[in-house]
């Protein structure tokens, strides 16, 4: 009894000695998170939404008053989906080949190709390496559409139309990928590297054997943001055979298919957005580890 | 005044050679740098070398390019009245939603910064989510139906604000101010989640040092300690909704349509796409697309000095 009793003082105690973070008051902290649940909700309505009408049976699709919440869920928009899948001329197969192809082999060269590139610029000081980077940082201040026509003509000169290598060589040299990877490698002491130089390493083996082991969260982030890209990538300007083209781009053809396929649209759109979301949740934690040197410093 | 150049060239002289020096030694470098360095200046250089070339020649991919001067630049500025509109509609979504979307970005990263561990992660994935969400946006186009269907009319008919059905997307009143709501919905993108992670690793002595010193709530804290300790994330967040907020065309072509109704949600870069992969006039593309650069950079350069006098 008397045992118990101590017990409780002694939480009591620390309820007390918890430290609260200084200058915060309660009201302040109690209307942050209000707000935060309001803004949160409104965030996520959108998505709930899309999710939703996923799953309404066709007759609740057009009801009027149209209600937000699906009454009778079910799974018939996407059973839908994979029928008219299966009709297409070209196979399912294939397209989700086309789309795990680009997707990995695009990510696979960018991730070694950007890494080896950000080693040097990141741990080395040679004539040049300073004024490269700086071109790579002036690259993430302008979008894609700006370079958009003379990119078409250069890989046309190249004769890479209708080849999957229109959309894979140039995701090699994404701007941000680099960029993460040098500001992340940045962190990693030399002192480490000259050691192993020291034990009559190469820079190679240093590179292979030493940095790449310790920026895994670096790699991560690369290969999310690199796989979220080629992901969402349609290829329409490209790639014009139908049986060269992705996933997502023939997904959006049904979509398009008008009014008659509206439930198996909301489906095409729930299976587009929940790939990268559940590979971000998935990974997290590492992208939040690499984002914290990601720093742009003059 | 000769002896002076004499002195400078014998400097650069020297300069080079020690640079040539150090290059020979570092050899393994460039090796290392050449296959990112010679993709990146094929995609990114390149193009926008082309693109400034070509925006002086009429170019329409059939006939090879005619220099034609600044002909481009003067139609574009002095006679298109489209281009114009696309001009107008893109500097207001951007001055708009650009810093909207940016304070926003900060402002919910160093809000969820202080929540416990399990909740943050939530709340992370919860903000990040719809600008990863592929085209959920077009969840919009069912929302803001013109007829009494959509979900926006159905509900305010029910209130019993309007009576008649309002054309969200079709009627040039409503158009911009929806797809500016979207787009911020969107913004709070890899700025955001760069914030987040710098937010957590601002050294927690600091902020008990500065209530020492006399910071009395957590503005002062947030402007005094926070925002100087954040001013790396700050630049590389205004970079990336810069370049965001002027490239918008995805949101407005997917919601108000291709062309858009008296071509009230046309943008610059719908604009770049109707003459570059519409009509071919691949010159003229080009003149957008150069202007397109300028703006983007300049601006980018003026956020950066901006930014830098944060918490002086």
């Amino acid at each position: 009894m008397s045992k118990k009793k101590e017990d409780k003082v002694v939480v009591h105690k620390f309820r007390k000695l918890r430290r609260r973070q200084p200058n915060r008051s309660r009201t302040g902290d109690f209307f942050v998170y209000l707000f935060l649940l309001l803004v949160a909700v409104a965030m996520v309505f959108p998505l709930v939404f899309a999710i939703n009408s996923a799953l309404k049976p066709l007759d609740e699709l057009f009801m009027f008053p149209p209600k937000v919440f699906a009454q009778n869920p079910t799974l018939d928009n996407f059973a839908d989906l994979f029928v008219t899948m299966g009709k297409s001329w070209v196979t399912f197969p294939r397209y989700v080949f086309n789309t795990v192809f680009i997707t990995v082999v695009g990510t696979a060269g960018h991730l070694i190709i950007a890494s080896m590139g950000a080693f040097v610029l990141a741990k080395y000081d040679f004539p040049g390496g300073k004024t490269f980077f700086k071109l790579v940082t002036v690259a993430l201040m302008f979008s894609g559409y700006v370079t958009a026509i003379p990119n078409y003509l250069i890989i046309n000169a190249l004769g890479w139309i209708d080849t999957y290598w229109a959309i894979i060589i140039p995701a090699f040299a994404a701007p941000i990928g680099l960029f993460l990877m040098k500001q992340f490698m940045e962190g990693l002491p030399t002192s480490l590297i000259e050691a192993a130089k020291i034990d009559g390493a190469n820079e190679w083996k240093v590179f292979m054997g030493i940095v790449m082991p310790n920026v895994k969260p670096a790699w991560l982030t690369l290969i999310i943001f690199s796989v979220q890209s080629l992901w969402n990538n349609k290829a329409a300007t490209f790639i014009y055979s139908e049986e060269k083209k992705t996933l997502v781009y023939a997904l959006q053809q049904i979509q398009s298919g008008g009014i008659a396929r509206t439930g198996q649209a909301a489906a095409v759109t729930v299976i587009v957005m929940i790939v990268p979301i559940a590979i971000f949740i998935l990974s997290e934690s590492q992208i939040l580890e690499t984002m914290a040197s990601s720093g742009l410093k003059d | 005044m000769r002896e002076y150049l004499r002195k400078y060239v014998a400097l650069r002289r020297h300069n080079m050679r020690v640079a040539v020096k150090k290059a020979k030694k570092s050899k393994m470098c460039y090796v290392f740098l050449a296959p990112y360095a010679i993709l990146f200046t094929l995609f990114y250089i390149l193009p926008v070398i082309a693109s400034i070339f070509f925006s002086f020649t009429y170019y329409n991919i059939l006939e090879s390019p005619r220099f034609i001067g600044l002909q481009n630049y003067i139609s574009l500025i002095l006679e298109d009245d489209i281009f114009l509109t696309g001009v107008k509609n893109t500097f207001l979504i951007a001055v708009i939603t650009g810093p909207l979307g940016y304070i926003a970005s900060f402002l919910f990263a160093w809000l969820i910064n202080e929540l416990p561990r399990w909740i943050r992660s939530v709340a992370v994935v919860v903000f990040y989510a719809p600008s990863i969400a592929g085209n959920v946006y077009l969840i919009f186009s069912i929302i803001f139906r013109g007829d009494a269907y959509g979900y926006a009319n159905a509900f305010l008919m029910d209130v019993g604000i309007i009576d008649t059905p309002i054309l969200w997307l079709t009627d040039p009143d409503y158009m911009l101010p929806i797809c500016m709501l979207v787009i911020l919905w969107m913004s709070l993108g890899t700025g955001f989640l760069s914030f987040v992670a710098g937010l957590q690793g601002v050294d927690r002595s600091q902020y008990e040092a500065g209530c020492m010193d006399g910071v009395k709530n957590r503005w002062q804290e947030l402007w005094y300690i926070t925002l100087p300790n954040m001013k790396p994330m700050l630049m590389f967040g205004a970079v990336m909704s810069i370049t965001q907020a002027f490239g918008v065309c995805d949101v407005t072509m997917a919601l108000c349509g291709y062309p858009s109704t008296d071509y009230a949600a046309r943008t610059v870069v719908t604009h770049l796409f109707d003459y570059g992969y519409s009509r071919f006039e691949m010159g003229y593309a080009s003149a957008i697309a150069t202007l397109l650069f300028l703006i983007m950079i300049l601006c980018n350069k003026a956020i950066q000095s901006m930014l830098n006098r944060v918490g002086t």
